[in-house]
């Protein structure tokens, strides 16, 4: 596989570009939290909220700490679920 | 868990940070800080992360200036191996009333006597900083280019990470449930994780430090109100300052990561714990934002989430001690812009704390004023 050589191009979160190596990089430091590790690297903070890289940071997370995944705490999913524009929001029809 | 220290802190957002890290540069030993979460759970990581000099009363001021001076060179000081992302695009403040018209300069008055570069400029002048403003109702604005943004998860993570350098224990997803006295003396805090002996206790958990206050007879005069903030998708850099209304009660700023913060301020807002995000304001929000700036009708919500503040009847922050227990000590109340003078209050706590002389004065904003009747509202807040 390509993770030996490569580990530093295997992307964790689309939005924000945030890949593995920076993940483990931030756990390594002791930061195994995921509230901290998502205001820190702003990882699930994107237009997806996480949908993407939320799983795959708890394996991580999981991994690093031998906690099992199901024991890790999630994070809180803030409205709205989409990306809405503010102009349709204000009202206006001209941005839908 | 037993276990004594010297110092206790409740609270883990940027002003206990600030504090922890001072009082430890200053040399002070054995000191934990306790956070009944995580680090910036409560407003500091909910909040617009503004930060102006641009005040009317000279105190505030006086503080945001020493904190802006301090934030131009945190990351430095800190040690900080990331960035906490400074910015400095000016703060633009939209008068709409004669009123504020007047208001405005009283503020540039006292701004200018403290060397703060703010200035009067027309909408013409605003409309040259902000190119996309619609100056539709606007009797003029005040402009500071030494305000702008700093990022709060970056800001508190740099001070609490200088702390444990220095000695400083934090101990998170712990919550203080009382503090415990005898005889008007500290004698420790319990926690939900026992007990912690300590002779001095720093209470800087927002709203929160009224329910702790409480546990040793004390009244403070604070009441939660929550605020409602959003912020956009990422665009390239088009807006340089925070732009302002206080008519609106809006503030609107894009981030160095490119996307695009606002709140608003609710005057019908309940004083209570609620972090919930409405609908309303969603739409209030957007209506308001796009009628002062039109082209931001384009960009993409992601994200809205509330906050605390902790409300004073005067606005202004309670710093020092109890005066009927010996060992308390109290950094509270910042009414929504405690983030921007934490860097101040930090340093200024620690003096106070360790019975220095304190660099800039702070006994106007003891908690014996509310009983003096002596309350000096600050006029310049959303
Ligand atoms: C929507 C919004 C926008 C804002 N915009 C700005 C702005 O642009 N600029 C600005 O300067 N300020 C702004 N503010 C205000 C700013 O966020 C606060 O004044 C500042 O963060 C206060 O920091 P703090 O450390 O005192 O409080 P907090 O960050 O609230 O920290 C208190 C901590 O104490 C903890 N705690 C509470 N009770 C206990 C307990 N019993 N035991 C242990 N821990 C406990 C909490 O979990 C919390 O983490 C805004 C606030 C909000 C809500």
């Amino acid at each position: 596989m390509c993770e030996a050589k490569n580990k530093d191009l295997i992307m964790m979160c689309r939005c924000e570009d945030i890949t593995l190596d920076e993940v483990r990089d931030y756990i390594n430091q002791g930061i195994t939290d995921l509230e901290q590790l998502k205001r820190l690297l702003r990882i699930g903070m994107g237009p997806c909220q996480g949908r993407t890289c939320t799983p795959l940071v708890v394996n991580e997370l999981a991994k690093a700490t031998g906690r099992p995944v199901k024991e890790i705490p999630l994070t809180v999913f803030r409205q709205p679920t989409t990306p809405v524009k503010l102009g349709v929001l204000a009202g206006g029809i001209d941005y839908e | 868990m037993n276990k004594t220290a010297d110092y206790v802190i409740i609270g883990g957002g940027v002003i206990g940070c600030s504090i922890a890290y001072n009082l430890a540069k200053k040399g002070a030993k054995n000191i934990l800080l306790i956070e009944k979460k995580y680090l910036t759970s409560g407003a500091t990581g909910r909040c617009g992360a503004g930060v102006r000099m641009q005040f009317g009363t000279e105190t505030n001021c006086l503080l945001a200036k020493n904190s802006i001076e301090i934030f131009e060179h945190l990351g430095e000081e800190l040690d900080y191996q990331d960035s906490i992302e400074f910015k400095q695009g000016g703060y633009l403040l939209l008068a709409y009333t004669e009123k504020m018209v007047e208001q405005f300069h009283k503020n540039l008055g006292v701004q200018h006597k403290l060397g703060i570069p703010s200035r009067w400029v027309t909408p013409e002048e605003a409309k040259e900083i902000v190119p996309h403003l619609n100056t539709q109702g606007l009797l003029g604005a005040t402009f500071c280019g030494k305000d702008g943004h700093c990022n709060p998860f970056k800001t508190t993570d740099a001070y609490a990470k200088a702390a444990q350098r220095l000695g400083v224990e934090i101990l998170t997803y712990t919550e203080v449930t009382r503090l415990l006295a005898r005889e008007g003396k500290i004698t420790g805090v319990e926690t939900s994780r026992g007990v912690i002996e300590t002779p001095t206790v720093i209470l800087c958990a927002g709203s929160y430090s009224r329910d702790l206050a409480a546990t040793i007879g004390i009244e403070l005069p604070l009441t939660p109100e929550r605020h409602q903030i959003l912020v956009t998708e990422p665009v390239e850099m088009m807006q340089g300052p925070m732009v302002m209304s206080f008519y609106h009660g809006l503030y609107c700023q894009q981030v160095p990561h490119g996307s695009f913060v606002m709140g608003l301020g609710d005057p019908n807002e309940p004083q209570e714990y609620n972090q919930n995000g409405s609908w309303q304001f969603l739409h209030e929000m957007a209506a308001k934002a796009t009628f002062i700036l039109p082209p931001l009708a384009k960009l993409r919500v992601v994200r809205q989430w509330a906050g605390l503040y902790d409300l004073t009847p005067d606005r202004q922050q309670i710093l020092g001690s109890m005066p009927d227990f010996e060992g308390v000590h109290l950094a509270a109340g910042f009414s929504g812009h405690g983030f921007m003078i934490a860097p101040m209050t930090g340093k200024l706590m620690a003096e106070h704390i360790l019975g220095e002389e304190t660099s800039l004065p702070i006994s106007m904003f003891d908690f014996t004023r509310f009983a003096r009747g002596e309350l000096f509202v600050e006029p310049s807040v959303v």
